[in-house]
């Protein structure tokens, strides 16, 4: 009896060790990357989450025995300020305007790029991902310039067409959907290549059959491009939402947030209450309320998904 | 004769649209040889009437762009090859070794990637400033030591190498290492090199962190120095105009050389699960 037991662990052994020996590998491969991550990114998000119920100020930037634990009196704080429902309302206009656009502009210059009638594609696809690569801060000061009343090229050019010139970026009710084309400019490139990728994936014998069958171009584009194109468009606006809901740069050197916070976002006002006032614990609750509502958006995208693979 | 039309209408598009896309850029350049003054003054005109390199030697010999553009190389450079060792074993792991727990962690890394990077910044600001890091390379290089995107697009790529390969390396008494480093190293070269633009390229136009963790003027990133010089130079157009091309250069000419490889990681991340 033992000796069998012990008959049994010794062939597993010899069984398992060179089994053994990879599941080692495996983690010794692993613990550079997941020891950056636990200790850079895991350890540091539940530490904000605690942050957010606590009184950290900038007093306890220097003696951490100040810091107070408040419950959610932050949160409660962040719902009774008037600046934050404004900088929450400006960051989903930017979503909810911003996004949808630019995935637009994005397919309809990747059915443009895609078709057969278009020459020198591969030229088109450089120059619109060309302001995809630059940085986001340099084309915010160019856009600046652009945009300057008095003697901004986009103001002198719309002057040869008789229309009086127009401060961009002075008047609220203009400096967040200006920001908006700002945006879209920069990131069109982008989501297009992802949906010419996806335009090359639908079978080109889908088009042949449906054109045997005497359907027009139209209606091909609704039988067959948006349904085969759905995945695609569910991925793609999911990452839009996800990189629009983190404005920042944009206001940031654009505008300040202003004119009368008209281009506050929400990770503008965390920046400026965690690293300007150091009202940490504050600024963590902001956070933390923009990380509910991505999760919300993707929560929704991916039942999106589900419900269009069945 | 109707799709002649149709032809005609959407290659006008395509270059109307490709004019306004490159506007900007190419206003950006030739606004940085003007003489001050000169872009701003009606009525329009797009080209230099007398170009000028004086805002280039200005930024050079009193705003020390040099400093910057190195600061910037540096970080750039090392998060570049730190992460690229880091994701790709990381990387390498997920895609072919079999042991409990693999997929569930990779599930778990994956939904982190839903975490906004902001969350993060608060305590990582105080855990650096305890480490005396701030105001430091080390300190803008950390969050990204290694990426969860970079482990995803290198699992994606080294899953397609063929077990057998790596089987026959093993038989012939590789160590994992060496199996790591001799077989799947080389094979994954062309997405290692995909990744090594998008990090490089990401961190160099990266900005809310460097923002942050710099402090001395001296240390700045080109962004950051670009964004600081407009609060003293906002009137020197041309003068900014040379700041931001310089800003913007060393990366578009990375991106036309190696363009092929950098549109395959788009390629490769936009594909699902």
């Amino acid at each position: 009896m033992v000796g069998g037991k012990k008959q049994k662990t010794m062939s597993r052994r010899a069984g398992m060790r060179s089994y053994d020996n990879h599941t080692a590998a495996a983690w010794l491969f692993l613990a550079p990357s997941l020891t950056a991550i636990a200790i850079f990114f895991v350890i540091p998000v539940l530490s904000a989450l605690v942050m957010s119920f606590t009184d950290f100020d900038i007093y306890a930037v220097g003696n951490l025995n100040v810091v107070r634990f408040m419950g959610f009196r932050n949160y409660t704080r962040i719902f009774e300020t008037p600046l934050f429902w404004k900088a929450l309302r400006n960051t989903f206009y930017f979503v909810l305007v911003g996004g949808p656009l630019s995935v637009a502009v994005s397919l309809g210059t990747a059915l443009m790029v895609n078709s057969k009638l278009a020459r020198f594609k591969p030229f088109y696809r450089t120059v619109y991902f060309l302001p995809v690569v630059t940085s986001l801060v340099a084309v915010a000061v160019v856009w600046r310039y652009l945009y300057h009343p008095a003697h901004g090229l986009l103001n002198l050019a719309l002057s040869y067409f008789g229309v009086a010139p127009i401060d961009w970026l002075g008047n609220p009710d203009i400096a967040m959907p200006a920001i908006v084309v700002l945006a879209v400019w920069k990131n069109f490139g982008y989501n297009m290549l992802i949906f010419i990728a996806g335009l090359q994936n639908i079978p080109e014998d889908l088009y042949e059959a449906a054109h045997i069958d005497g359907a027009g171009g139209w209606r091909q584009f609704v039988d067959i491009t948006i349904p085969m194109l759905a995945p695609t468009t569910v991925f793609v606006v999911m990452i839009t939402i996800i990189g629009y809901f983190q404005l920042f740069a944009e206001p940031y050197i654009m505008t300040e947030g202003g004119p009368m916070n008209a281009t506050m976002s929400v990770v503008l006002m965390m920046y400026e209450q965690g690293f300007r006032w150091w009202n940490m614990g504050f600024a963590a609750a902001i956070a933390f309320v923009l990380f509910a509502v991505i999760l919300i958006f993707s929560i929704l995208q991916l039942i999106i998904q589900r419900r269009l693979q069945q | 004769m109707k799709g002649r039309t149709i032809a005609v209408v959407l290659n006008a598009g395509l270059v109307f649209l490709a004019l306004i896309t490159l506007t900007p850029v190419v206003w950006m350049v030739s606004a940085s040889f003007m003489i001050p003054g000169e872009a701003s003054t009606a009525p329009l005109h797009f080209f230099p009437a007398h170009p000028t390199l004086e805002h280039y030697q200005v930024l050079a010999e009193r705003l020390h762009v040099g400093r910057y553009f190195l600061n910037s190389f540096i970080i750039a450079s090392a998060v570049t090859l730190i992460s690229l060792v880091f994701n790709s074993m990381a990387g390498f792991v997920f895609a072919k070794y079999q042991f409990p727990g693999r997929d569930k962690l990779f599930r778990f890394l994956l939904a982190g990637m839903i975490v906004p990077a902001q969350v993060t910044m608060l305590p990582l600001f105080l855990m650096l400033k305890s480490m005396g890091l701030i105001n430091t390379y080390v300190g803008v290089i950390i969050p990204g030591l290694a990426s969860i995107f970079g482990i995803f697009l290198i699992r994606q790529f080294a899953g397609s190498i063929p077990d057998s390969l790596i089987e026959a390396a093993r038989i012939d008494g590789a160590s994992e290492f060496k199996v790591y480093r001799s077989v799947v190293l080389p094979l994954c070269k062309p997405i290692l090199l995909t990744l090594a633009l998008f990090t490089f390229m990401g961190t160099w136009n990266d900005f809310m962190w460097p923002l942050i963790v710099m402090t001395d003027n001296a240390n700045y990133t080109l962004p950051v120095a670009i964004a600081n010089l407009k609060g003293e130079h906002l009137l020197d157009l041309e003068l900014m105009m040379a700041g931001s091309v310089v800003t913007i250069l060393p990366v578009l000419i990375l991106f036309l050389a190696f363009q092929r490889h950098y549109v395959r990681g788009i390629m490769v991340g936009g594909v699902k699960e």
